[in-house]
């Protein structure tokens, strides 16, 4: 799988080389090795806190091909169980969300708490005085879960670090998105779940590649260009930054309107009144350079190694998993500041749909891109290099070079490959 | 709009599928009013949800609708060039309430679209408000709920559903 012939980086900063194999898309045994070694070693996004507002409210996820019960305990405490029952196994909640005081598994009627402690079970009598109490009478949780101002994280790695030292850098730029209201953010109603035939790294790459954005997404910057007369926030300048851990940033400014705050000619005059009362009140809370850094800046975000909170034309929060070399799943939300106005959520959910999503004016386009690479990777014996080099050496490289790319590959190949198997270094191009 | 019979629906909107399936969309697009809203909504979401504070798949208004069809005729929507192949069938088409000049009708689909050596299906019910004006019908809305889970496999609406 990783041998010094066939390595799965090719890296020489000397050269300014960083090869990627194609193999690593396409190989059964690379998704086996990851499930391991990536997703169960690393902190996996579940949900937002504001999806559950009131005690008892639960939904039901797929994470890491795991099923989980997300709930709020009567006593409001958000709670990440395992969804199978103690006793012999069945998914205890088959609903995908709701309000429920208690959980019945329905194959013998066992009952749980939304905090998964076992509360009855039908021939109690027939069992020893104290079963209840016990621990493994319980639904389980997972092993670790633990929160980052409403971001919500599961981990199967008992021993894994706290959340807030995993997140690195990435922590600071969460602050930056959620500080663009005192109100608190929420989900927006309705999900966007859909696949795409091609290898789940690839929606990695492509969702923090600045690089892209002009040949794959030439329909949506002709009708930009329509709406928006003078391109706002100039044709887009910035910089990728690696935020350690194999996470990492884009950062610039781009012509498109921002609900947070950044207006643009076809959202009219009351637009322009909403828009600057909005940024009127990020500067009286936070100063003038961070409130510009807050409302004209955009941000993809990824954190490693599956979630991505876009801060462009609207907030978009995504997860993905694999379910084979050539097909993920994606989950995908619209976040939005709590106290926004009517206007300012249906111009965000305008701007949303006009770019992001299976229905989008660019989202299928990146989707066509990643299956196309997904098919030209059966070429992948033969021609076998991925090249993201765009960038290497300089001091700070561009938004639109490719620095995010490596900061995931090389914590992929750390947790993928650790040394001594590690072919990062020495392989001669 | 009272002496509209079923059979007339059923001939505008399976001309409106065949315009579809032909990728004749300019055309198409003849067939909205100007105040026309095109929407689908994400399938978690109840029938009626507004998509002014709910996430869609698509709430285009006419302008955005307009957009639509500019950008799938060009050979730089990457995800229809070169263009799928789709077979729409429509069916159990019923008048659920009528007015003077207002149709309130509900057609079920399946929509079957093929590219690449992939076919997928799309399936659910689309819900019209028409009305008309003189020379036959206009789509004043058209709502695509979805029957499905989500959007997998086929995983985008890159067509018109």
């Amino acid at each position: 799988m990783n041998t010094e012939t066939q390595p799965a980086l090719l890296v020489d900063p000397a050269q300014r080389i960083f090869k990627v194999a194609r193999r690593n898309f396409v190989d059964p045994e690379i998704l086996e090795a990851e499930k391991e070694r990536i997703f169960d070693r690393s902190w996996l996004y579940l949900g937002h806190s504001s999806e559950l507002p009131k005690p008892g409210d639960y939904i039901t996820r797929i994470v890491a091909g795991r099923s989980i019960l997300f709930t709020r305990d009567s006593k409001g405490q958000l709670r990440a169980l395992l969804n199978t029952c103690p006793h012999r196994g069945a998914q205890v909640c088959r609903e995908r969300k709701g309000n429920a005081k208690s959980f019945q598994c329905f194959y013998h009627g066992w009952v749980f708490g939304a905090d998964g402690k076992l509360r009855s079970q039908p021939g109690e009598e027939s069992y020893p005085e104290g079963f209840k109490s016990r621990d493994t009478s319980n639904m389980q949780a997972v092993p670790r879960f633990e929160s980052y101002r409403d971001f919500n994280f599961v981990a199967f790695d008992r021993n894994i670090v706290p959340l807030v030292d995993y997140l690195a850098g990435a922590r600071e730029y969460l602050d930056v998105i959620c500080d663009q209201t005192e109100a608190g953010m929420s989900i927006v109603a309705g999900s966007q779940e859909y696949s795409i035939r091609a290898n789940w790294k690839l929606l990695t790459e492509n969702s923090i590649d600045g690089y892209h954005a002009l040949t794959t997404h030439a329909t949506y910057f002709d009708i930009l260009m329509s709406s928006t007369d003078n391109l706002a926030g100039g044709t887009g300048g910035g910089f990728g930054y690696d935020l350690g851990n194999g996470h990492a940033v884009l950062e610039y400014v781009a012509p498109w309107g921002r609900p947070v705050a950044q207006w643009i000619p076809g959202w009219g005059e009351a637009g322009k009144t909403e828009i600057s009362r909005i940024y009127g009140n990020l500067v009286a809370r936070h100063g003038k350079e961070r409130a510009d850094r807050i409302a004209l800046k955009n941000r993809n975000l990824f954190i490693f190694p599956n979630l991505v909170v876009n801060d462009i034309m609207a907030l978009t929060v995504r997860t993905y998993f694999p379910a084979a070399p050539d097909y993920m799943v994606i989950n995908a939300w619209a976040l939005a500041p709590n106290d926004e106005t009517g206007w300012a959520r249906k111009y965000r959910l305008n701007n949303f749909l006009e770019f992001l999503g299976p229905g989008g004016f660019a989202s299928p386009d990146d989707a066509e891109a990643l299956e196309h690479c997904q098919r030209g990777f059966k070429n992948s014996k033969e021609a076998m290099w991925n090249d993201i080099s765009k960038g290497m050496g300089k001091d700070k490289p561009s938004h639109n070079d490719e620095l995010q790319m490596r900061a995931f590959w090389t914590q992929w190949n750390k947790q993928m490959f650790p040394s001594p198997v590690s072919s990062i270094k020495g392989v001669a191009a | 709009m009272h002496s509209v019979t079923r059979a007339e629906v059923e001939d505008f909107l399976f001309n409106e599928a065949d315009l579809l399936d032909q990728w004749r969309l300019p055309e198409w697009l003849t067939l909205f009013t100007d105040d026309a809203k095109y929407e689908v909504p994400c399938t978690d979401l109840p029938a009626d949800a507004s998509s002014d504070s709910n996430l869609f798949y698509i709430a285009d208004d006419r302008a955005r609708l307009g957009e639509r069809v500019k950008r799938l005729m060009k050979r730089t929507a990457h995800a229809e060039f070169p263009h799928s192949k789709t077979s729409r069938m429509v069916g159990n088409v019923r008048i659920k309430s009528r007015t003077d000049d207002e149709l309130e009708v509900s057609a079920v689909f399946q929509t079957l679209r093929t590219k690449d050596g992939t076919t997928d299906l799309y399936f659910g019910t689309n819900n019209y408000r028409l009305t008309g004006n003189g020379d036959g019908f206009r789509i004043r809305e058209k709502r695509c709920l979805l029957a499905s889970e989500g959007l997998r496999p086929s995983g985008r609406i890159s067509i018109v559903l």
